[in-house]
């Protein structure tokens, strides 16, 4: 099968316009005979489910929390971009998709891209106009802050919880919808297939969590906005219950996965403390304003301040290495994360990590509260040389920012960071793979759509800050509701589509047999114990540098242990009922399919690139080597049986608007 | 750290209940509360017990789907904090430890620690929204300006998580801090001012029906909020919904 992006013809900047001026359209009083499934009620599923029902289709959505508003994009802090040059600093939508195809270390598609910065303005009068508190300055106009990987100010934000408002202004639109009956609402149920009828996508099979009733639903077109499959590595930023069951079953059913090795470490999370830990914490990039990242400069420090001999403020400027301002002047801190978390490893891998493991770096804001505190001091005709002064005033500035972020770090850590700098190390966070799919965002399946982070296209190989929100919220809201018109249009003659048909019926089985299987098996390891076992292959071969050894291994060791947990993993409990062990089993047994083809995707890229970063590819200052003559190209790879047999297939990238360099940031 | 845990255990919502206790060694302290259920639960796994169930999933204190009652207290002894925040140097090596669901009428128990908390989606769902069209082609942002102060405290309020602690905590479990919460967002902000009275009036209305008693100005809502809304919420709803009345 070959893979046909869609992409429409004309100029960049026109090709949307066009694109919308020649699509079928639904008849609004069709709309009403038509039926979609929603799976993932996130930023992107929440929007979607939205704006579909207010278009008049009949929506059916699922999530597998108790609630929509409680799904993972509620975490993100830092902010969501838009091109509206409300600061008068040069912002354009030209300037947005050049930094993201740039920020993406060109891997990602041109006319995807270009969209997404043309309705990224939308998105923020859409919110407001929805009762969104975003940031505002006195004069009661929007606020901006800036973020890595650009030179402008072009974040929108609120507090350090942009994610909860925005997914709370979906939610709101949402529960408007549900309100008139044009949304149902699937609250903790869990999609477990898809059933394809004549090559279309017409339904899924769903697990209903609390009475472990397995359930039948149709719908003449089916949205996956599952989120991504960071908690492969079993440690992420992601909250517990994320997953890649939804993305992973309709890889099997034929949709193509792409990219699946860019994986987006993000540089500023709270380091691991212990072989307990559940979950990594994210502290928002915008720290990175104002915060400078430094180790010691002599290994000695490091090596005393790890023994607790010595502390962060024993060491004086001169003793101390901003290492990011050192190598990237131009950007300094605000270089994008996979530079960032390069850099911090490679400190840290060269001995001057600061924690007891010597895996952190640190993240100092004493020069923050000492300029905003002397500033502050001045702007009250207060005295400025007063040191102690400065630093309260100074303190309360940086609280009124980040001050959220500073109480998180001080409950997990017990350390206070508005006196000691913090302490951050990379962590796995946002997946740029996904599904494949074409301008429409439609996957191989017919029928079958993915948006949001659960599909591959906006980001390329690494995901600029505060663009994770913005794509959900432009292909829920914006995207979706015209492609998927355009697909819909020959089907409003359909009628409503039956689940007795024998796909759905099969597909129900198939289910049914996975989870007695589970319950059934008499083994002696839990579910966790294999996702850890997964998690730790994962970030030693398969994590921030990889080399083709440590692939192969890995490659060989996630297949042995996929046999392992179907021999010997135990599930208590029945399946008719609450079973919080049997859900997670049944998404450990999708993370150890993709775990392998994750690892098989890192190995054929020999190139480095984004969040792939192979150690056999890099310049001599140690920074990515890509190789643009053999792989500027999305990997689609089809699924065949199991993951070693997965054959590829390759999207070209075609760069029209946008010349390929050698990023850079210094 | 060595515990006794004292833990509600409940089959299904049809299920009497009880309190099993358990004894638990190795507990570190910078554990979180939750993960220190994590590794109960892998000892109950390994002897062929079944796990306790608890709902949990951002683990970073802002998605709001934990719970728990510990010790007496909405989301345990430390203040600012969901349940998934708290840490075990919160307690003391040989400390007994009561960990029940968050009780009331309006949120039954599913399982264990689980409960139901649809009952605030569905008051969301009676007016807990702007009624505008989610097409895009509305106004340019700002060209709504909004007082800073109004819009910080319209975020102030937004910032509530759903988590249930207020209702929890209340001796006649009132969700008017969160339902305050909700009408205090949008009644702050110029937008939300169309529809004020339709909304207070229905959300209101929905509050009632799900079984939720009435605030007697106790403050313990307040008190136990992990997010620190304010009482200030609940007079502006009862003001909103005053006037609504007198208008209706």
């Amino acid at each position: 099968m070959a893979l046909d992006s869609k992409i429409p013809h004309g100029p960049i900047s026109d090709k949307w316009t066009n694109y919308k001026d020649h699509i079928n359209l639904v008849n609004p009083a069709n709309k009403r005979n038509l039926d979609i499934i929603i799976v993932g009620t996130g930023l992107a599923g929440g929007s979607a489910a939205a704006t579909l029902a207010e278009l008049g289709y009949n929506v059916k959505a699922f999530c597998f929390q108790d609630s929509p508003r409680r799904a993972h994009s509620i975490a993100a802090q830092g902010g969501i971009n838009a091109a509206k040059n409300y600061k008068g600093d040069g912002d354009s939508v030209y300037r947005l998709f050049y930094d993201t195809v740039k920020g993406g270390d060109y891997r990602a598609r041109e006319a995807n891209v270009h969209r997404l910065a043309e309705v990224s303005a939308n998105i923020i009068d859409q919110c407001v106009a929805q009762g969104v508190p975003l940031a505002r300055e006195y004069g009661g106009l929007l606020d901006n802050r800036s973020f890595g990987g650009t030179l402008v100010s072009r974040t929108f934000y609120a507090q350090g919880q942009t994610g909860q408002q925005l997914l709370l202004g979906a939610y709101s639109a949402m529960n408007r919808q549900i309100g008139r009956g044009k949304v149902k609402m699937y609250n903790r149920h869990e999609m477990l297939d898809i059933v394809i009828v004549d090559g279309k996508a017409r339904g899924i099979i769903a697990r209903n969590l609390v009475t472990g009733e397995i359930e039948r639903h149709s719908a003449h077109a089916v949205v996956v906005g599952s989120g991504g499959y960071g908690n492969v590595f079993f440690l992420s930023t992601n909250a517990m219950g994320s997953n890649a069951t939804a993305a992973w079953k309709i890889h099997k059913k034929g949709a193509f996965f792409a990219n699946p090795c860019y994986t987006q470490i993000h540089p500023t999370c709270i380091p691991v403390s212990g072989d307990h830990q559940s979950k990594l914490t994210l502290m928002s990039e915008s720290l990175r304003n104002d915060g400078r990242i430094w180790v010691p400069a002599k290994l000695e420090d490091a090596q005393a301040i790890r023994e607790g001999k010595k502390k962060a403020t024993d060491l004086s400027e001169a003793e101390r290495d901003y290492f990011l301002e050192r190598r990237y002047p131009a950007f300094g801190n605000l270089v994008p994360r996979d530079v960032a978390s390069r850099a911090a490893k490679e400190r840290c891998d060269a001995g001057f990590g600061v924690n007891k493991t010597g895996e952190a770096v640190y993240l100092d804001f004493a020069a923050a509260i000492q300029r905003y505190g002397t500033e502050e001091a001045y702007v009250k005709g207060l005295d400025a040389n007063d040191k102690a002064l400065v630093i309260k005033l100074g303190t309360a500035i940086v609280k009124s920012k980040y001050g959220n972020l500073f109480q998180m770090y001080l409950k997990i850590v017990d350390e206070d960071p508005y006196v000691t700098p913090m302490m951050i190390y990379p962590a796995v966070h946002y997946t740029m793979g996904g599904t494949w799919v074409d301008y429409n965002l439609m996957t191989t399946i017919p029928g079958c759509f993915s948006i949001g982070e659960s599909n591959f296209s906006d980001h390329g190989a690494n995901r600029l800050g505060a663009s994770a929100l913005m794509q959900g919220l432009a292909d829920g809201y914006f995207v979706l509701p015209y492609t998927i018109g355009d697909y819909l249009a020959p089907d409003i003659k359909m009628g409503p589509i039956s689940t007795d048909l024998p796909e759905f019926v099969e597909a129900e089985k198939a289910v049914k047999d996975q989870i007695d299987r589970f319950i059934n098996n008499k083994g002696t390891h839990s579910v966790d114990y294999f996702h850890k076992k997964l998690g730790k292959i994962m970030w030693d071969k398969v994590g921030m540098a990889r080399n083709a050894k440590g692939l192969t291994e890995a490659i060989e060791e996630i297949a042995a242990l996929r046999e392992e947990f179907y021999k010997d993993v135990k599930v208590p409990g029945s399946a008719n009922e609450f079973n919080q062990e049997l859900e997670k089993a049944t998404r450990v047994a999708d993370f150890l399919e993709l775990g392998e083809l994750f690892a098989k995707d890192a190995l054929h890229r020999n190139e480095s690139c984004g969040g792939h970063f192979r150690e056999e590819y890099q310049t001599e200052e140690g920074e990515a080597l890509r190789d643009d003559e053999n792989f500027a190209y999305v990997a689609a790879w089809e699924y065949k049986g199991k993951p070693s047999d997965a054959v590829l297939h390759k999207e070209p990238l075609v760069y029209e608007n946008i010349k390929l360099v050698q990023r850079s940031y210094k | 750290m060595k515990l006794t845990l004292k833990i509600w255990r409940q089959k299904n919502a049809q299920d009497k209940g009880g309190i099993v206790d358990y004894p638990i060694d190795g507990i570190e302290p910078d554990m979180s509360f939750l993960e220190m259920l994590d590794v109960l639960n892998e000892q109950l796994i390994n002897k062929g017990e079944e796990p306790v169930a608890f709902d949990h999933d951002c683990r970073e204190g802002i998605c709001g789907m934990c719970s728990l009652f510990i010790n007496g207290e909405a989301h345990g002894p430390d203040r600012g904090v969901t349940t998934c925040q708290l840490h075990m140097r919160m307690f003391k090596d040989g400390d007994t430890i009561f960990i029940e669901p968050f009780r009331a009428k309006a949120f039954p128990v599913i399982k264990d620690l689980v409960v139901d908390r649809s009952s605030f989606d569905r008051i969301q769902h009676a007016g807990g929204f702007i009624s505008v069209n989610t097409s895009g082609n509305t106004i340019d942002a700002n060209t709504i300006p909004v007082n800073k102060e109004d819009a910080d405290k319209s975020f102030d309020a937004a910032a509530c998580i759903g988590c249930g602690a207020c209702v929890a905590t209340c001796k006649n479990s009132s969700a008017m801090l969160f339902v305050g919460a909700k009408v205090s967002q949008f009644a702050l902000l110029p937008q939300g001012k169309v529809e004020a009275t339709e909304r207070v009036l229905n959300m209101v209305h929905q509050m009632d029906l799900e079984g939720f008693g009435n605030c007697t100005n106790t403050g313990a809502c307040e008190v136990e909020c992990p997010k620190g809304i304010s009482l200030e919420n609940i007079a502006r709803m009862n003001r909103e919904y005053l006037a609504a009345s007198l208008k209706g």
